[in-house]
């Protein structure tokens, strides 16, 4: 498999420079707010839009270098870009989307991506879900070297979203191709990705696997990014404990070391609630009313005071919990971490 | 009270100004019967006029489908120094007086004009030929396609020819099946707006083309040569061209239905035949 590299490219944007350096190999995503740079970096790889400085390449073929004056054109470059509206050509029909790269029929494309029966249905006439399969079958069956997906999941509604999310997951894996995904959602590219870069204002802030931005967030953006709480206050070492003081006056206990001005971060599986305060191993309880309940596909995310959690339906059930009810927000020493 | 005053209004001003748009149709037609309508086509002057008339618009056409469209794609999709004033440019013949276009060909392209001699030295001259009233009713008429098609191309999302260039497409390819396509609602809307304007077109070609009969008089220019001599030629020719360009209106609602369907990405006006 070839490898893609970007090496310090650079691309003017609006109100900052894009630049960064990638190597990917199996499946990278590029997560961050809308505005990060996310797409131009896709957009770049593709050839649309031209950096100012780097080098691209993939394998051995030299897409961009702005010192020696390679510009490859797009039709030029092996990528396969899947555009975030997926961009499918409405005057074509289905099979001929599909066959638009090729001077050969592409009906093991039409057959893996199970959009046979819709090969003479024009785009307007198809859901988002199969849309996608259309967008993913087209930009495979010009046989890239490499894949591009600007947020592949964005375009779809909730419930189409968690099913797609697992074909893709399924496609991903065995389809032995880098793949540059894009995504606001750090859940979708943890799902989806081997590896995660967290992207803001043009720069990656960090990369690694999504579970090690979990566990080792390099800063509070790449944490409230991976979904955790973040809770200002000032830290002073206690014993062999630290323990931080919020700025509304509640003190917490964490196992990590710091002093001074720190972030505390818990992410919402690690917090339990309660109705009555708890008298167990947890060290830290917040208190506060019950801010919002909200449903997110099996489980409900309970936010108390400035704290959320996570826990099931059924536990909410069993609470009770309403919103503007007082509950204790609980979490343990040993899963707070300082960012 | 007020509000039945205001609908008074309304209604009122709208009954007004679409019987004035519409009476003078109807006029026409109220003189002129289909079957006189057949006969005065046996008429010389009547048929000649048709014929110039119709040679002349579809030759200006083609030129101006040929050098108006690479224009309008260029200057929809590209930004660069001067732009503004390459579009104000091509808008520069529809704020024109036509007589003062007339003049303005005459004196660039005529035996004395900026490019007259070396047209001479090539042994031709321009004024006074049917070339010549190609030539003005594709200066007046252009503008028209040009400026529909600049908003044709600018409708049609930007992602679509980068999508066709990531699957391998070049340039050519990219345009002649993708943009094309997909601009094609409002290239047609465009050209039946000029080729209407130029059908109509009287001022630049009286005075750059003349009016001679079977050579450089259009239907226009027949129309008010015969006005004191055969008032029924007159009233022939201009029932034909309301019927052409009751037509050619068609033709442009058609073509921007078929454009806005396209570039919303839903379903072409001839979708459902073709998927079926």
């Amino acid at each position: 498999m070839a490898e893609l590299v970007l090496d310090r490219i650079t691309v003017p944007l609006r109100s900052f420079d894009l630049s960064l350096s990638l190597e990917v190999s199996s499946t990278t995503a590029l997560v961050g707010p809308s505005g990060a740079g996310k797409s131009t970096v896709l957009r770049a790889v593709a050839g649309l839009v031209r950096p100012t400085g780097g080098r691209i390449r993939c394998g051995d073929a030299v897409w961009f270098d702005a010192a020696a004056g390679v510009n490859e054109p797009p039709d030029r470059r092996g990528v396969g870009l899947v555009f975030q509206d997926y961009a499918l050509f409405p005057h074509l029909t289905v099979r001929e989307n599909v066959e638009f790269s090729r001077r050969q029929p592409a009906d093991e494309y039409l057959e893996r991506f199970r959009i046979r029966h819709l090969e003479r249905a024009r785009p307007s006439d198809l859901s988002g879900g199969e849309r996608q399969r259309v967008a993913l079958a087209r930009a495979l069956a010009r046989d890239p070297d490499v894949l591009l997906l600007d947020e592949p999941l964005s375009a779809l509604d909730a419930h189409t979203r968690v099913e797609v999310r697992a074909e893709l997951q399924e496609l991903l894996r065995d389809l032995g191709l880098p793949v540059v995904l894009v995504s606001h959602d750090f859940d979708d590219a943890a799902a989806l990705a081997d590896r995660v870069g967290v992207i803001i204002d043009g720069q990656i802030r960090q990369t690694g696997t999504p579970s090690e931005l979990v566990a080792r967030p390099a800063d509070p953006f790449v944490a409230s990014f991976t979904g955790a709480n973040l809770l200002r206050g000032h830290a002073e070492r206690v014993g062999a404990l630290t323990r931080v003081l919020l700025d509304d006056g509640t003190s917490i206990v964490t196992v990590e070391e710091g002093t001074g001005a720190v972030v505390v971060a818990i992410y919402p599986w690690d917090v339990t609630v309660s109705a009555h305060r708890p008298d167990d191993s947890a060290m830290n309880v917040i208190a506060g009313p019950v801010q919002s309940l909200v449903e997110l596909g099996n489980r409900v995310r309970v936010t108390v005071g400035s704290v959320s959690a996570d826990v099931t339906a059924d536990s909410v059930a069993r609470l009770g919990l309403h919103v503007g009810q007082r509950a204790f927000a609980s979490f343990k020493a040993t899963g707070t971490r300082l960012v | 009270m007020k509000r039945a005053a205001l609908a008074v209004v309304y209604v009122g001003g709208a009954l007004v100004a679409l019987g004035f748009l519409l009476l003078p149709i109807v006029a026409i037609f109220v003189h002129t019967s289909p079957g006189h309508l057949i006969d005065q086509l046996s008429n010389p002057v009547v048929r000649d006029a048709f014929v110039v008339s119709i040679k002349t618009s579809a030759t200006a056409q083609v030129l101006i489908l040929l050098f108006g469209t690479p224009t309008a794609y260029l200057l929809s999709t590209r930004r660069f120094p001067g732009h503004s004033a390459a579009v104000t440019l091509v808008e520069l013949p529809l704020v024109l007086p036509p007589a003062v276009a007339g003049v303005g060909l005459l004196v660039a392209f005529g035996r004395f004009g900026l490019l007259g001699s070396s047209f001479d030295a090539l042994g031709f001259s321009l004024p006074f030929t049917q070339s010549a009233v190609t030539v003005a009713v594709a200066y007046v008429a252009s503008p028209l396609y040009i400026r529909q098609a600049i908003a044709a191309f600018e409708a049609t999302d930007p992602n679509m020819a980068a999508a066709s260039r990531t699957l391998g497409a070049g340039p050519a390819r990219t345009f002649f099946r993708i943009v094309l396509p997909l601009a094609r609602g409002g290239l047609i809307a465009g050209l039946a707006l000029s080729f209407a304007r130029g059908l109509g077109e009287f001022g630049a070609t009286i005075m750059f083309a003349g009016s001679l009969q079977r050579v450089t008089q259009t239907l226009p220019l027949a129309i008010y040569a015969e006005f004191d001599r055969d008032f029924n030629a007159t009233l022939a020719m201009s029932g034909v061209l309301v019927l052409v360009s009751a037509v050619l209106l068609l033709t442009l609602r058609i073509g921007l239905a078929w454009q806005s369907s396209s570039s919303t990405g839903s379903r072409s006006l001839f979708g459902l035949s073709t998927s079926a």
